[in-house]
């Protein structure tokens, strides 16, 4: 304990000096205004000279697709497009769409680009049914990924300074070696933790002074529960002073509550395997909704339903194509992901346009009693309740009946059986008000919830396909 | 004196076993339950108890994940002849005091009522006021 009390003390002193350089100094040793920056100069770039980098990207993507994949030289002959018909950003209308259940359909390599000894690393996203989608990346993919968390981490704060430990799965998901890679180049010090076994994850974050984390919301979640058995206040006895948190969708609820209890600025990091894994957005010092990188991904929001562009602002489908990919370069890759794009410049002078948070896979979506709705609605309702804890389980049953199981938070049971029952009718009321759709709402003792390390199974769907 | 009694309230998910898993733990710690009610409204329940070591059962609760609290209440000693606990009840009434829960045993001669109550200092001296007597937990346990 005396250990932990000194490491907080000497970290405050250290934070309070770092602040000051971090406002003159940025990561590089280069002087800078106060917003620090990995590439000024293409973070920043004004969007005409942005464009014509884009543009020159999609054509030589097409152009190189168009000689060296046969999935998409059929594509292209079935809807009569050469490369040469490419002439601005507005033609990728006219190019197809390449959908996950493609890349299913060629597995394990028909997608590749290069000749096959050219890619130096796989990677492979969780196939939920069947084959996985296999992601292959050549030597500058590796450094282009590493390049873009980079930014990435950088515009957040982080420094050669910090201490990073990922607590992302490594091996074939990309959480884990990705953000490695990018943090390596950054200069930090990188634990490469991966997920589970709490126990060891505290003994690093403490043994080592750690600053930052990569982790999973709902992680981050069970591990403050875990911190609490053991009378540890994350942000009274531990060194963090950042979280990154992604690949699982989450509310800005849940960043609140990550954030309150650990004493961290959290930053929203979104990203998928099909398009390098992590660093494909991320937000800024500003925490305002994620930068794009847009010199390296198109980004179009469409229509879940009809595939039409939707406008700057509509909420859609995101779409992206890559610009840079060399082994295995996508065409509008439907993500899937619900979002839509801020319109509106970043004060932090980025001109890599946001998107919004993601508020749901479109995967995700249920549908119960006509009513659309998705599980992160309902996780927004009870993650604003102080009197629930961090887990819970949507279940719906044969006939359209929506029941959520929500454990009590720890300490917020008072022994009459009149505030509870006062509180789940409190919850029902406002969950009916925000989705139209009245569950029945089971309050649990901490605990009760099967926890899981990885990405939590929050819905269980009952009703026959 | 100390003469506020505590309940040990349990939190418990409304699934078979839960009741039984609580006395087990308490038997195992080598705690006797002295009273008991169970208030459970279909999808959660509320187990409370009097127990001989309260301390010691709260740890061993604890210890198992149990969400536990404790929970004051007046115990409110009666002869055992009818009226005696209407005389209580309206007492209280009298004095706008809502009773959140209520229940009682018998041990002997004596009749015993447990008054939950919002305001237990008022609930307290009105009681007292009336010539009841209150039992602390001492007391209470050496019934
Ligand atoms: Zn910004």
């Amino acid at each position: 304990m005396q250990l932990v009390g000194w490491c907080a003390a000497e970290i405050r002193i250290h934070n309070h000096t770092q602040a000051n350089q971090d406002s003159t100094w940025d990561s590089r040793g280069y002087k800078s205004p106060g917003t620090m920056f990995w590439d000024r100069e293409l973070e920043t770039l004004a969007r005409p000279a942005l464009e014509k980098i884009q543009l020159k990207g999609l054509q030589e993507t097409v152009q190189r697709i168009a000689a060296r994949v046969p999935f998409y030289q059929r594509r292209f002959d079935a809807l009569g497009i050469r490369p040469e018909d490419i002439r601005s950003l507005e033609d990728i209308n006219r190019l197809p769409f390449t959908t996950g259940a493609d890349l299913r359909s060629i597995y394990p390599d028909g997608l590749l680009a290069v000749d096959p000894d050219v890619p130096v690393r796989l990677h492979t996203s969780s196939g939920t049914s069947g084959k996985p989608k296999a992601v292959f990346f050549s030597s500058s993919d590796v450094s282009n990924a590493a390049e873009l968390i980079a930014r990435s981490l950088v515009m957040t704060g982080i420094t050669r300074r910090d201490v990073l430990q990922n607590m992302m799965s490594y091996g074939l998901f990309t959480g884990g070696l990705v953000m490695h890679y990018g943090a390596e180049k950054v200069g930090c010090l990188v634990i490469p933790a991966g997920p589970g076994s709490s126990e060891r994850q505290l003994m690093l974050m403490q043994d080592f002074k750690v600053t930052a984390v990569h982790i999973l919301p709902s992680y981050a979640l069970y591990f403050a529960g875990f911190l609490e058995q053991r009378n540890i206040n994350p942000a009274r006895d531990l060194c963090l002073r950042k979280a990154f948190v992604g690949s699982e969708p989450h509310t800005e609820e849940t960043r609140h509550r990550i954030e309150q209890i650990y004493g961290v600025d959290v930053y929203n990091s979104y990203g998928l395997t099909e398009m390098n894994g992590p660093g494909v957005a991320f937000e800024c010092e500003h925490k305002a909704g994620l930068h794009l990188w847009e010199d390296n991904y198109l980004l179009e929001i469409v229509d879940p339903a009809t595939g039409e562009p939707l406008p700057e602002g509509k909420t859609g489908e995101l779409v992206l194509t890559t610009l840079k990919r060399e082994a295995m370069p996508l065409l509008r890759y439907r993500t899937r992901d619900i979002t839509s794009i801020i319109p509106e410049p970043c004060v932090c002078g980025r001109t890599h346009r946001r998107l919004q948070r993601i508020t749901g896979r479109s995967d995700d979506m249920l549908i119960i009693r006509g009513v659309n709705l998705f599980p992160q609605q309902i996780e927004r309702v009870l993650m604003s309740f102080p009197e629930i804890g961090r887990n819970y389980l949507i279940i719906i049953d044969g006939l359209d009946d929506l029941t959520i199981r929500a454990e009590l938070a720890t300490g917020a049971f008072d022994g009459y059986v009149e505030h509870l029952a006062a509180l789940q009718a409190r919850l029902i009321e406002r969950i009916r008000a925000e989705t139209w759709v009245k569950p029945t709402l089971e309050l649990l003792p901490a605990g009760s919830l099967p926890v899981t390390e990885g990405k939590a199974k929050r819905v269980i769907d009952n009703r026959s396909l | 004196m100390n003469r506020t009694a505590h309940l040990i309230a349990v939190f418990l998910e409304n699934k078979p076993g839960q009741t039984a898993r609580v006395s087990k733990i308490l038997a195992d710690a080598g705690v006797n339950l002295c009273w008991l009610t169970i208030a459970n409204n279909g999808t959660f329940g509320v187990m409370k108890f009097l127990v001989d070591q309260c301390d010691l059962a709260v740890t061993a609760l604890k210890q198992q994940g149990l969400m536990v609290s404790l929970l004051p209440v007046l115990a409110v000693e009666t002869d055992n002849r009818p009226g005696a606990l209407l005389r209580v009840t309206d007492s209280l009434r009298a004095q706008n005091i809502n009773l959140d829960n209520c229940s009682g045993f018998v041990a002997g001669e004596h009749a015993l009522l447990l008054v939950e109550v919002p305001n237990i200092v008022q609930a307290r001296a009105t009681l007292e006021e009336q010539g009841f007597r209150l039992l602390s937990q001492d007391e209470m346990l050496r019934l």
